[in-house]
């Protein structure tokens, strides 16, 4: 990892804690698609902090191309996490957006999703779009770990620049599989209620 | 005695208790069957231990002088305000005061004690953090709960920045004879809140019968309260020979060091249990929060800083 790697998960430790929970599995090295509540730009940082190194080193966050595709954004996004650059406003309606994702799950390399797409303002998630879906029938050996992060919402809202320090947990569920009768809004409302349950009783 | 002689001396007996109580912990757990003995066991190792840690933190500040102290009691405000604000709730329009208690006042805080002004660093929170923090806050134009939350914001920075910071302002106090010895007053006061909650502990779990405030404290116990108490403000007296006091002025110093503590430990008890927590946080292994370890300091520091500035400069 880069030196300015460190850097950003000290900064991020310092700011917003990112204090891993591993609540329904241990830090393995398996190959993991790990989906989480979205609702700060820190979200990224805080679980990939939350990670242990080694898994640090395979596992790779996903980010939306229109936010992180320039500047030092980019920098941040694919020199420094190395995540995966996705388009979410299909430029060319013929490319399927999932691609660099599928490509980076060929190689074996573990993801960190938000499969609501966007950034909310409330405690619990909103819906999921099918991206998680997708990635879950043409990878069924991959474990689909559900992620809680707490409080960041409270310490990013939308539209501020610098966080409020706030201590969060970052807390990794029980890894969960696509069944074989499941339709996709039946998957995507389950997954979605994983995520919720490990929010246990806050306020929305 | 020589600062570094005296230094290494406290130092070194606080090594050879933390060395006792880590025997006892290792003894105990092996005597330990119930599964209540063995969560209490296990809880007490995880206090020592972070202990170890904690001493060692402090070893290493106070090697590197009073910058480097001023610099982590800064962090140890900054932590304590994190755990504070995560446990509050605040709203959105809340965000520009929180800035500025954690970007502005709290390092404005600590640089006014680098420059030794009493006069500003002792009305800095109290009157222009006071006022300045719900003035902040109406920029945002929400009235809701206005008033509970600006109160929330300013006990925050108050217990969090201004009393903590009174731990490090012990080092600019100039008393006549004991020059360039204050950063042992600091090691006295850390040593006496600290050891107080010890042996409350350690009395209320060997004799504790009757709870002293189980609502508020409900691990608190008179006879913790009492045999804690008494011992730690006779070991402040023994310990006399790092400060500039006498025997009795020692004693009586540290019984008030003790008192305050214990009424620091309640009022922060009953902050966190009103906020639905039980700590503060999760930083410190086996204690909980930073908070969690400094509540007492939070409302000693100030007392004895006045009581020392008041009587012996």
């Amino acid at each position: 990892m880069r030196p300015s790697s460190f850097l950003l998960t000290g900064v991020a430790k310092l700011l917003v804690g990112a204090f891993p929970r591993w609540m329904g599995c241990a830090p393995e090295a398996t190959q993991r698609i790990y989906f989480a509540n979205h609702t700060s730009h820190i979200d990224t940082v805080a679980i990939w902090a939350a990670l242990p190194i080694r898994l640090r080193n395979i596992t790779h966050p996903v980010a939306a191309k229109d936010y992180w595709g320039g500047g030092v954004r980019r920098y941040i996004a694919t020199k420094m996490l190395r995540a995966v650059l996705i388009d979410r406003s299909r430029s060319d309606p013929n490319a399927n957006p999932l691609a660099p994702l599928i490509e980076m799950l060929q190689l074996g390399e573990s993801l960190i999703i938000f499969p609501e797409g966007t950034r909310g303002a409330s405690a619990v998630p909103g819906p999921f779009k099918s991206g998680l879906y997708h990635l879950a029938t043409q990878f069924p050996s991959a474990q689909l770990v559900p992620v809680y992060l707490e409080n960041l919402h409270r310490s990013l809202p939308k539209g501020a620049i610098l966080p409020i320090p706030m201590t969060c947990t970052v807390r990794f569920g029980a890894p969960m599989a696509l069944s074989a009768d499941e339709t996709k809004e039946a998957f995507l409302e389950r997954a979605r209620g994983e995520v919720v349950r490990l929010a246990g009783n806050v306020k929305a | 005695m020589a600062l570094q002689e005296k230094m290494i001396w406290v130092f070194g007996g606080v090594i050879v208790l933390l060395t006792i109580a880590s025997l006892a912990g290792a003894i105990l757990g092996k005597g330990a069957h119930s599964e209540s003995g063995r969560a209490t066991v296990e809880n007490l190792k995880a206090r020592v231990n972070a202990w170890w840690v904690m001493i060692a933190v402090l070893a290493v500040t106070f090697a590197l002088g009073e910058t480097v102290t001023l610099v982590v009691f800064a962090f140890v405000s900054f932590f304590a305000l994190r755990e504070f604000i995560t446990l509050t709730p605040t709203r959105p329009s809340d965000y520009l005061p929180l800035l500025l208690a954690f970007f502005v006042i709290l390092p404005g805080q600590y640089l006014l004690i680098a420059h030794q002004n009493y006069g500003t660093f002792a009305i800095f929170i109290p009157v222009y953090g006071f006022l300045l923090l719900p003035a902040v806050a109406t920029f945002a134009g929400d009235t809701h709960e206005f008033l509970e939350r600006s109160a929330k914001l300013q006990w925050a920075t108050m217990i969090t920045v201004y009393c903590i910071s009174y731990a490090p302002a012990l080092l600019l106090l100039k008393i006549p004879g004991y020059e360039g010895s204050s950063a042992l007053l600091l090691l006295y006061l850390l040593l006496i809140v600290q050891l107080s909650d010890v042996l409350q502990y350690v009395f209320g779990k060997l004799f504790g019968r009757t709870k002293l405030a189980p609502v508020v404290s409900p691990s608190k116990t008179v006879e913790g309260l009492v045999g804690g108490g008494v011992t730690t403000t006779l070991i402040g007296g023994l310990l006399h020979w790092i400060t500039p006091f006498t025997f009795w002025q020692a004693t009586a110093i540290s019984f008030v060091i003790v008192a305050a503590g214990v009424l620091g430990g309640l009022t922060l008890s009953a902050m966190k249990r009103g906020l639905g927590a039980k700590d503060w946080g999760v930083m410190i292994e086996g204690h909980g929060g930073m908070l969690d370890r400094m509540d007492s300091v939070s409302f000693a520091a100030p007392v004895f800083f006045h009581v020392v500035r008041f009587f012996f400069t």
